[in-house]
């Protein structure tokens, strides 16, 4: 009997640090993409590409808080003390989202794929184990499904556009391909986010749907599959972060530094 | 309060961005759940990241703090069922219209016709508007911008 109650409560624990952990990396993408989208106010090409930008920040800081508040029911800090108050190593965001804007075709295309792969793995939780992550999920997906509409367009735009707007989408595929790797990496408890239904696709299965896509969407508008993409020498997933990172907190975190005990 | 009277009181609390359309109008009410001690009401964001979602709950808990009732009125933020935006009413889409706010029809490909001359056939500005919800369009026959609710 005792032995039962022990695997039970061993499982009930596993269960609870693979899907905090998960929740993290979760709420981490979206804060940390939501913040360099901000990035680009008043700097678009034009008005309504301000306006799109603008909103989809706002979109996408709403969903990290969606998952800071699971992770506050869950007993962990509120979600200020999340977003502001953590160091780098327990951040754990996919590296390509923290580095800087660089140019509009950078932007879009890093953008675009991570669209891309948000969708796929949102999907693979529509019927996560987890009710809270089911419900909430579904209804994230009806609101990303915009920015992926949006960013294939500016996709298909510069591709099609020739020139020097497809150059500079051909350089900035060439910047982002080796930044991918950690994208993909489900971190250490992927075994468990699986076994215990959090997620019903592997890490690898999403990348190789990922791949269709993206090699369909290239050769859309001729530019080259770039190959492989490398393995990653570290992982964003684990805590392993750029020099992009700090510059990228300390400006997040600017206004809440003043006075970190200030009620707003 | 009686849950019918708790429902007519909602229909009093109008979207922050849009004052002529109650919460009830935009299908943000899902359930009114009273028992001895609370007055639960469940609510469905519109967007998740919508900012307003702290003013509409304060607005709701003001609104039934008026009716006078010595239970706590809790106000919840659900997402099963998730918002949509087939549950906007026809009053509320009556409202909106009259607000200059198209609504969205069957399919998201498709612009909706304009509030103001009914043509079909607007061009999109923006699919993303001065709020999560709306999009920005333009109306080739009376030559207005007009914004449509977003079909999620």
């Amino acid at each position: 009997m005792k032995a039962e109650q022990d695997t039970r409560v061993r499982d009930e624990q596993k269960f609870g640090t693979a899907l905090k952990y998960w929740l993290t990396c979760l709420a981490d993408d979206e804060l940390t993409l939501g913040h360099r989208d901000s990035e680009w106010l008043g700097l678009c090409p034009d008005i309504e590409g301000d306006v799109a930008f603008s909103s989809i920040a706002q979109d996408e800081v709403g969903h990290a808080v969606f998952y800071f508040d699971l992770l506050h029911e869950l007993g962990e800090k509120d979600p200020d003390r999340l977003a502001f108050r953590r160091e780098e190593n327990k951040r754990f965001n996919a590296i390509v989202l923290e580095r800087p804007n660089g140019d509009w075709a950078y932007s879009i295309l890093r953008h675009f794929f991570y669209d891309l792969f948000d969708d796929l793995r949102l999907k693979a939780m529509e019927n996560s184990s987890y009710a809270p992550l089911k419900q909430g999920t579904q209804k994230i997906r009806r609101e990303e499904y915009y920015h992926l509409l949006h960013m294939k367009t500016w996709f298909s735009r510069l591709g099609s556009a020739g020139g020097q707007a497809k150059q500079q989408l051909e350089l900035a595929l060439k910047k982002i391909w080796p930044d991918l790797g950690d994208l993909f990496d489900f971190g250490p408890y992927e075994k468990e986010l699986l076994e215990f239904g959090i997620i019903s696709l592997s890490s690898s299965e999403i990348q190789r749907l990922w791949e269709e896509q993206v090699r369909e969407a290239l050769y859309g508008i001729g530019l080259n599959w770039p190959g492989e993409i490398p393995s990653f020498a570290r992982s964003g997933r684990r805590g392993e972060h750029s020099s992009d990172l700090p510059p990228l907190l300390a400006a997040l975190c600017e206004v809440y530094q003043l006075d970190p005990e200030a009620r707003w | 309060m009686t849950e019918a009277e708790v429902w007519e009181a909602l229909k009093e609390v109008m979207d922050p961005e849009i004052p002529t359309v109650s919460v009830v109008d935009m299908g943000m009410v899902n359930r009114v759940i009273l028992s001895e001690e609370t007055v639960e009401v469940e609510m469905l964001p519109t967007f998740i990241g919508c900012p307003a979602l702290d003013l509409i709950r304060e607005k709701v808990e003001q609104r039934l703090a008026k009716n006078g009732t010595a239970r706590a009125v809790q106000v919840t933020f659900i997402f099963d069922p998730p918002w949509t935006s087939d549950r906007i009413t026809d009053q509320g889409k009556q409202r909106l219209k009259q607000f200059g706010i198209a609504s969205p029809e069957e399919s998201a490909a498709q612009s909706p016709p304009c509030p103001y001359c009914e043509q079909s056939g607007a061009e999109v500005i923006n699919l993303f508007g001065p709020t999560a919800c709306r999009a920005i369009y333009y109306c080739k026959r009376c030559r207005q911008p007009f914004e449509g609710m977003k079909k999620v």
